[in-house]
C-alpha cells in the first residue's frame, strides 16, 4: 500500500556514489597525488555486494537515461521523497572505500566521502540526513572520524556492514560504540560485504543471489555477537539498526536465543535478562525488504505478531534498489498505529538527533536551508 | 537439559522415531578391527587432520558435562557408547520404535587426508552395523561418507545401499564448498539412485570455512547458533545450484539444524529469486516449492516461543510432513518426547511428527 500520511521517515536511501575524480578536492595534497599517479581514481570503487547493472541495484523506471541512478539531487526529491511524502531520509552511501585492505587509504577516502555527502546532499537538501562512513579495519581511526563529523548533527549514524573481517561485537570496535553513544549516534549495519570470508558457512557460493540471500544471515551472527559479548550491557543507550537486512527471520533468532540462553547462560553472565527482552530494547530493523510472501496480509500479519514488538520496524524505500514497484512501498495489511509508527514514531525513538528540530548542522548556510 | 527418571515410564505408550540418536565408542582403537593395518598405524601415529587449532577437543568448550547429559555416562566409555545403557534409559523408556544413529566423528567428513577419510568412512560404517544395528534392530545406521571424495563416497554408497540397516546417507553441510556445487552432484546422484536420503546434521568441525560470514564467534552460545545459519546457507546453495532440478527425488533431511527459520528463508528467496532469476534459469520454480517437497527437518533443539502457538503457526507454513521428532540423546540439550511441544497437537499430526513422517521417508518397515 501507499505511504497514508505525511512526514514519512526514510531510514535507507542510496545516493549514487561519487566518482573518485569527485571526491579530489576533498582530499589533501598527499592523497590527490596518490589517487592521480596511480590511477587509482580511475576505479570505481563499487561493492562487489551491489553490481550496478543488477535488477537489485536499481529499479528499472528509477534508472536514468543518462549517469547513474539516484545520481542528482532532483531524481531523489523527485523519485524518493515526494512519492512517499518523507520529511527526512537517511542517506547510506555504500562507497568502496570500506573494503580497501590499505586503513589509510580507507580513511582519506571514507572521509572525503562524509565531507561530499555534507556538501552535496545535505547542504542542498535539507530534508536529506547522512550515516558516516568510517574505516571498521582501524579502530582509533574510525573513532578519529567519527569524533570529526559528528558535529554536524545532520549525520545521525555509524555506517557498518554486515560481512567483515571479524564479528562486530568483539572488544577490539567498542570504542566505536562508545564514541556512538557519547555523540547520541545510532550503529548501522547495511547488508553488504567485504568479502574477507567467505559469505556462508561452507564457502563460497557460485551465484550473486546466494550472495544476497546469506546477508539475512549475516545480521543474524552481527547481532548475536552483539548481544553474546554484551555490547548492550555496556553500552546502555545505543541503538543498532539493520539496514536492508530483511526481518521475518527475527522471530526465530529471539526464540533460539532466548531458549538457548536459559541454558548457555553461565557463558556470558552479562546477559542480564532474556536476549529477546534486550534485543526489542536495543535493535531495529528496515522496513525493505518485506521478505514475506506476496499479498499474504495474513502471514506477514503473523510474522509481525511473532516479532512481538511495534518498536523495531523503521519505514526505509532502500531507494534506488528493486525492492517493491509503484509507490506501494507498505506492505498490505497494517494497522493504521502501526503504519504511523513504522513511518514516524519509531525512527525518531531510534535516532536521537532526529528529534533535534531545527537544530540541524553547525553549518550556517544549512540551518538557513533548513529553517525555509 | 536433563530430565528427571520418573518421566520415563509415561512416555513408554508412545511409539515413536527418534531421528537423532549419537551413538559412541568407548576408545578410538574400537575402530582397528574394521581398518586396515595401515591406517591403524596412521591413526595412531598422526590422528586426524583438522582444520582448527586443537586437537582432540572442541574450541568452543560445552556448557555442560562436554555436552552430554550427566546421567547418561556409562560405568565405562562415554554416554552412547553403551548399547545396554542406550536400551534401558532411552529406547525402552521412551518408546523409540526406531532410532535414527547420527555417528559423528570419525566417519571422514572433516579429515583433510582424503585417503584416511575413506578408510574412517568404511570402518564407521562397519562398526555402526557391527556394535549397534546388529544386536539392536530398532536402530538404523547412516552410510558416513566424505563428501570431499564424491568418487569414493559413491563407492561406499552403493557398497551399503542394499543393507536396510542403513537408513540413509550422512554428508557435512560444512563442506568444503557450498554443497549445491558441482563437486557433490555424483553422491546427489547416487543419492537418488539408491533411494536414500540425504541426512545432513549440523557439525562441530569447519570444513575449511569460518561458521560466519565475519569470521569466527567468541562463545558457545553463538557457535551453537552458528549451525543454524550455516544451514541456511547450505539449503540455500542446493535449490540455487538447480541441484532439486537436476535430481527431482532427491530427499535432504536437515538434523539438528533447527526449522523455524526455514519459512522465512523460502520467503526471502521467493521475492529475490523472482527479482534475480535471469541469473539463475536453471531455477525454473520458486525455491519455496523445491524445500517443501525435498526438505525434511527434525525437531531438536526445539524453538521454544513465548506463545507456543506461534510454533505451531510456524509449523503450519512448513507442512506437517515435514517435520520429525528427534532427541539427541545422549546429547545435553535432549528433547523429551512427552515435554517437546507447547501447545496442544492434534492426534494426526502428533503421529506424522512422531512416527509417520520418519517411517514414510526411510522407508520403515
Amino acid at each position: 500500500m501507499k505511504v497514508p500520511l505525511k512526514g514519512a521517515i526514510d531510514c535507507d536511501l542510496h545516493p549514487a556514489m561519487p566518482s573518485a575524480v569527485a571526491l579530489l578536492p576533498y582530499l589533501d595534497e598527499y592523497w590527490r597525488d596518490q589517487l592521480v599517479d596511480r590511477h587509482i581514481d580511475r576505479y570505481p570503487f563499487t561493492l562487489t555486494s551491489y553490481p550496478p547493472n543488477s535488477p537489485l541495484s536499481a529499479r528499472p523506471d528509477w534508472r536514468q537515461p543518462t549517469g547513474a541512478p539516484a545520481g542528482d539531487l532532483d531524481a531523489i526529491r523527485r523519485q524518493a521523497l515526494e512519492p512517499f511524502g518523507s520529511s527526512i531520509a537517511i542517506c547510506n552511501v555504500l562507497h568502496g572505500a570500506v573494503a580497501l585492505f590499505n586503513e589509510d587509504m580507507a580513511m582519506a577516502l571514507c572521509s572525503a566521502v562524509n565531507d561530499w555527502t555534507a556538501k552535496e546532499l545535505l547542504d542542498r537538501e535539507p530534508r536529506l540526513r547522512a550515516s558516516i562512513l568510517v574505516p571498521l579495519h582501524n579502530t582509533e581511526l574510525a573513532v578519529a572520524e567519527i569524533e570529526r563529523v559528528a558535529k554536524d548533527r545532520r549525520f545521525v549514524q555509524i555506517l557498518l556492514f554486515a560481512m567483515n573481517d571479524m564479528l562486530l561485537g568483539r572488544r577490539v570496535y567498542w570504542p566505536i560504540y562508545a564514541a556512538a553513544e557519547k555523540h547520541g549516534l545510532a550503529i548501522g549495519i547495511h547488508a553488504g560485504s567485504t568479502y574477507r570470508h567467505a559469505p556462508m558457512a561452507s564457502g563460497w557460493p557460485a551465484h550473486r543471489v546466494e550472495d544476497y540471500i546469506a546477508q539475512s544471515a549475516a545480521f543474524e551472527s552481527q547481532l548475536l555477537s552483539f548481544l553474546a559479548e554484551g555490547v548492550f550491557q555496556k553500552f546502555t543507550s545505543l541503538r543498532l539498526v539493520l539496514i536492508e537486512s530483511g526481518f521475518t527471520w527475527l522471530p526465530n533468532l529471539l526464540w533460539r536465543t532466548s531458549k538457548g540462553w536459559r541454558g548457555m547462560r553461565p557463558e556470558t553472565p552479562w546477559i542480564d535478562r532474556s536476549p529477546a527482552e534486550i534485543i526489542r530494547e536495543h535493535v531495529r530493523v528496515t522496513l525493505q525488504p518485506v521478505d514475506a510472501p506476496k499479498g499474504d496480509a495474513k502471514t506477514l500479519m503473523q510474522a509481525l505478531e511473532h516479532i512481538g514488538s511495534d518498536r523495531m520496524l523503521l519505514f526505509s524505500t532502500d531507494y534506488p534498489h528493486w525492492q517493491f514497484d509503484g509507490d506501494d512501498v507498505l506492505p498490505d495489511g497494517l494497522p493504521a498505529d502501526l503504519v504511523k509508527r513504522i513511518l514516524i514514531d519509531n525512527p525518531k525513538e531510534t535516532y536521537p538527533r532526529l528529534r533535534e528540530g531545527a537544530q540541524i548542522g553547525d553549518n550556517a548556510a544549512t540551518q538557513k536551508e533548513a529553517v525555509r | 537439559m536433563n530430565i528427571p527418571v520418573r518421566h520415563a515410564t509415561a512416555a513408554a505408550k508412545l511409539a515413536i522415531v527418534d531421528c537423532d540418536i549419537h551413538p559412541a565408542f568407548r576408545k578410538p582403537s574400537d575402530l582397528y578391527p574394521f581398518m586396515a593395518a595401515r591406517w591403524r598405524e596412521h591413526m595412531t601415529t598422526y590422528g586426524e587432520h583438522l582444520r582448527q587449532g586443537l586437537s582432540g577437543q572442541l574450541q568452543w568448550p560445552r556448557m555442560m558435562a562436554a555436552g552430554l547429559r550427566v546421567d547418561t555416562f556409562p560405568e565405562d566409555g562415554p554416554p552412547g557408547s553403551d548399547l545396554e545403557l542406550m536400551r534401558r534409559q532411552h529406547l525402552d523408556a521412551n518408546g523409540v520404535e526406531y532410532g535414527m544413529l547420527m555417528q559423528l566423528s570419525k566417519g571422514g567428513m572433516e579429515e583433510r587426508n582424503l585417503e584416511f577419510a575413506a578408510a574412517l568412512s568404511h570402518a564407521i560404517n562397519e562398526w555402526q552395523l557391527e556394535t549397534f544395528v546388529k544386536p539392536e534392530p530398532r536402530l538404523r545406521a547412516g552410510i558416513v561418507v566424505p563428501q570431499e571424495d564424491a568418487a569414493f563416497a559413491v563407492k561406499e554408497i552403493e557398497h551399503r545401499a542394499a543393507d536396510r540397516s542403513f537408513a540413509q546417507i550422512i554428508i557435512s553441510p560444512r563442506s568444503s564448498d557450498p554443497l549445491g556445487h558441482r563437486r557433490y552432484w555424483p553422491i546427489f546422484e547416487a543419492a537418488e539412485r539408491c533411494n536414500l536420503p540425504i541426512g545432513l546434521h549440523v557439525q562441530g568441525f569447519s570444513g575449511g570455512h569460518a561458521s560466519t560470514s565475519s569470521g569466527w564467534p567468541t562463545y558457545y552460545m553463538e557457535e551453537h547458533y552458528a549451525a543454524t545459519t550455516g544451514m541456511q546457507n547450505t539449503v540455500t546453495s542446493l535449490v540455487f545450484e538447480g541441484v532439486f532440478e537436476r535430481f527431482p527425488k532427491l530427499k535432504v533431511v536437515l538434523i539438528e539444524g533447527g526449522f523455524a527459520w526455514a519459512p522465512a528463508l523460502c520467503w526471502r528467496m521467493d521475492k529475490h529469486w523472482e527479482r534475480m532469476r535471469s541469473e539463475t534459469p536453471h531455477v525454473t520454480r520458486p525455491p519455496s516449492e523445491y524445500i517443501r517437497e525435498h526438505v525434511w527437518f527434525t525437531t531438536q533443539p526445539i524453538e521454544e516461543p513465548e506463545n507456543p502457538q506461534h510454533l505451531a503457526e510456524v509449523i503450519e507454513w512448513i507442512g506437517w510432513d515435514r517435520l520429525m521428532f528427534s532427541t539427541d540423546y545422549p546429547h545435553w540439550d535432549f528433547d523429551h518426547p512427552q515435554h517437546t511441544f507447547k501447545f496442544a497437537m492434534t492426534d494426526a499430526q502428533k503421529s506424522k511428527v512422531f512416527r509417520d513422517n520418519a517411517r514414510a521417508l526411510y522407508n520403515l518397515p
